[in-house]
């Protein structure tokens, strides 16, 4: 039997349920196994030790009572730093939010405890969920399990990394262009965005306020449905959360995919793709095919403008967002400030690192007297075009099949010095997001160097279903296991 | 040549409240020539008549009954301030008392 830090989060909450173990039990295994790794990994910001065995003894007392326990019974689920908490501190990766304390929980914080999991701490993140590889936070350098050399990915590279590295049953990110995705694919985990509009917003600390999704980072497909489960639904306390049913997801993993019709959008399978990453995507389609889906070729015939668009949006909204970060009522303000004025630009200038300060200079620009028409409302417009392609191809399939991220993870320090191309490791989930459709990252193999590759799963607005069972579907047939990462093996 | 100058970022950076010091604004006339350069692709594609996309979904109006809810305490909204008296949040002078 394996040790209770390396089980899927559905047997931890039936084993707690039943009493087969308690919640404190199964908490100390995961404290003493942050103990033993996060050293080298360095996913989390901060370790709630006293208050998750204190929580984990709360639970054990209700079942105890006799009382029922919720879905998630004694699971420690990780929690990325923008998500606000009144346990520990809310600090998005930013000196800005060094030691900030929220006032309240985020909605879906609310909505695990409610479910009974246990809360081990916060997870490192890019500063304000802006990168694509968290060597943009401000706390420290997260490493991947897989490659201690190699980053986890961003902006959730916490989440994952503590996924991966068995740290947590399962955590929680963001994803506003594939910050949950691209981790999870380089971390080898699994990763849900889920429709824009499906998880309440409410206590996120915004970066794009019409592209971000909270989602979470888990170990398999069942446990990204009985995650879903708990935090999807509709909150007065989110005017953009929709008031669309929510299924039971576990209930969509039929292991069925007959008859369904699987999109490939020839347009994610050029040149840009690494001839390693396109064997393992052609494998899993093969696989799916094998099990009776059909595949189809469509096209998304703005693909190519999405990064550009998404590289217009997403600061223009960040630039607004984070104006509210002035040193007035909460975090960090400058102490040199002699006037108001003062207060602001030392408070801000100080308070957010090189790429935050980057995106507020282009979405300012983007925004300002001039050249509003030529950038931002041409971006809405092509955004238009882009929702346009896959309202056609849905037309067409009941899935679209790509990979996750072109390339498998890379070393610190190999993209930093070009924020472009660091922006192009995004090319195949922005548009998801764009687009507002739900997307799942499921791990489809290992490179030849040991890396994780991702297959990228995307499907209609509010049909997480629909993708949930495609994606248990290959998993269950996929024909490896993809095992555990050398920090997991070395440890354990 | 290059479409973002020194003045451009100078003029950006007043009205997002940064202060940047020379080496930022090297960089970042260099920076966001080639991030706005690459934006030119946009440009290649016919957009007439196409309605902007304003919103993620196509939602009209959520409205809510209007009843008096729940506030946040006061002194829980101020403990998160640097500085407050209790009852406001305290900021460095808004005018020159000399000039007034």
């Amino acid at each position: 039997m394996s040790a209770w830090h390396e089980r899927r989060a559905h047997e931890i909450a039936g084993a707690v349920r039943t009493g087969a173990v308690s919640a404190v039990e199964v908490t100390r295994a995961f404290l003493e196994r942050i103990d033993a790794v996060d050293g080298e990994v360095n996913a989390y910001t901060e370790v709630w030790r006293a208050e998750a065995e204190a929580r984990a003894a709360a639970i054990d007392a209700k079942r105890d009572r006799g009382e029922a326990l919720g879905a998630l019974a004694g699971v420690p689920v990780a929690l990325k730093a923008l998500l606000c908490t009144t346990e520990g501190t809310t600090d998005c990766s930013s000196r800005m939010l060094k030691g900030f304390r929220s006032p309240y929980d985020a909605t879906v914080v609310r909505r695990l405890r409610d479910a009974d999991a246990v809360l081990p701490g916060k997870v490192n993140m890019d500063e304000f969920a802006m990168g694509s590889s968290t060597e943009n936070s401000a706390i420290k350098k997260t490493r991947n399990p897989w490659n201690l050399d190699c980053v986890p990915g961003g902006s959730s590279g916490g989440s994952a990394a503590s996924v991966a590295a068995d740290e947590c049953a399962f955590a929680l990110g963001s994803d506003t262009g594939g910050s949950i995705r691209q981790p999870a694919a380089l971390c080898g985990c699994v990763g849900v965005k889920p429709t824009y509009g499906r998880v309440s917003r409410y206590g996120l600390v915004a970066f794009a306020s019409s592209l971000d999704q909270i989602g979470p980072l888990t170990k398999d497909v069942e446990d990204a449905a009985l995650a879903l489960n708990i935090i999807c639904g509709r909150d007065p306390m989110d005017a953009t959360s929709a008031a669309v049913p929510v299924p039971d997801f576990t209930a969509s993993l039929t292991g069925e995919v007959k008859g369904l019709r699987i999109g490939l959008p020839k347009e994610y399978f050029t040149s840009q793709l690494g001839s390693e990453m396109r064997e393992k995507v052609e494998r899993a389609i093969a696989v799916l095919e094998e099990q009776g889906a059909e595949t189809v070729e469509v096209s998304l015939p703005h693909t190519d403008h999405g990064v550009a668009v998404y590289y217009i949006i997403s600061p223009a909204e960040a630039s607004a967002n984070l104006a509210r970060f002035d040193g007035v009522r909460y975090g960090f303000r400058h102490p040199d400030a002699e006037t108001v004025d003062d207060l602001y630009v030392l408070t801000k200038s100080d308070g957010f690192g090189t790429e935050v300060q980057r995106r507020i200079m282009l979405g300012t620009y983007v925004l300002s007297s001039g050249y509003y028409d030529a950038y931002y409302l041409k971006a809405q417009k092509v955004r238009a075009l882009i929702r346009q392609d896959f309202d056609r191809a849905f037309a067409q399939c009941d899935v679209l099949v790509t990979p996750t991220s072109p390339t498998p993870a890379f070393r610190f320090g190999e993209k930093t010095d070009d924020p472009l191309e660091m922006y192009l490791s995004d090319i195949y989930t922005i548009s998801a997001n764009l687009a507002a459709i739900p997307g799942i990252s499921v791990p489809c193999g290992l490179t030849s160097a040991g890396l994780p590759a991702g297959l990228q799963i995307m499907a209609r607005h509010f049909d997480e279903a629909t993708m949930l069972r495609v994606a248990h579907c290959y998993e269950q047939h996929r024909g490896f296991d993809p095992g555990k990462p050398p920090i997991a093996r070395g440890a354990a | 040549m290059s479409r973002i100058t020194e003045k451009d970022v100078d003029y950006v950076a007043g009205l997002a409240r940064l202060r940047l010091d020379e080496e930022a604004r090297a960089r970042l006339v260099r920076e966001m020539d080639a991030i706005l350069g690459y934006m030119d692709k946009l440009n290649e594609l016919n957009t007439e008549g196409v309605e902007p996309m304003m919103h993620a979904l196509e939602m009209t109006n959520v409205f809510r009954d209007d009843v008096v809810g729940e506030s946040m305490p006061r002194d829980l909204a101020l403990e998160t301030a640097p500085q407050h008296d209790g009852a406001y949040f305290i900021v460095p002078p808004i005018m020159d008392p000399e000039e007034s």
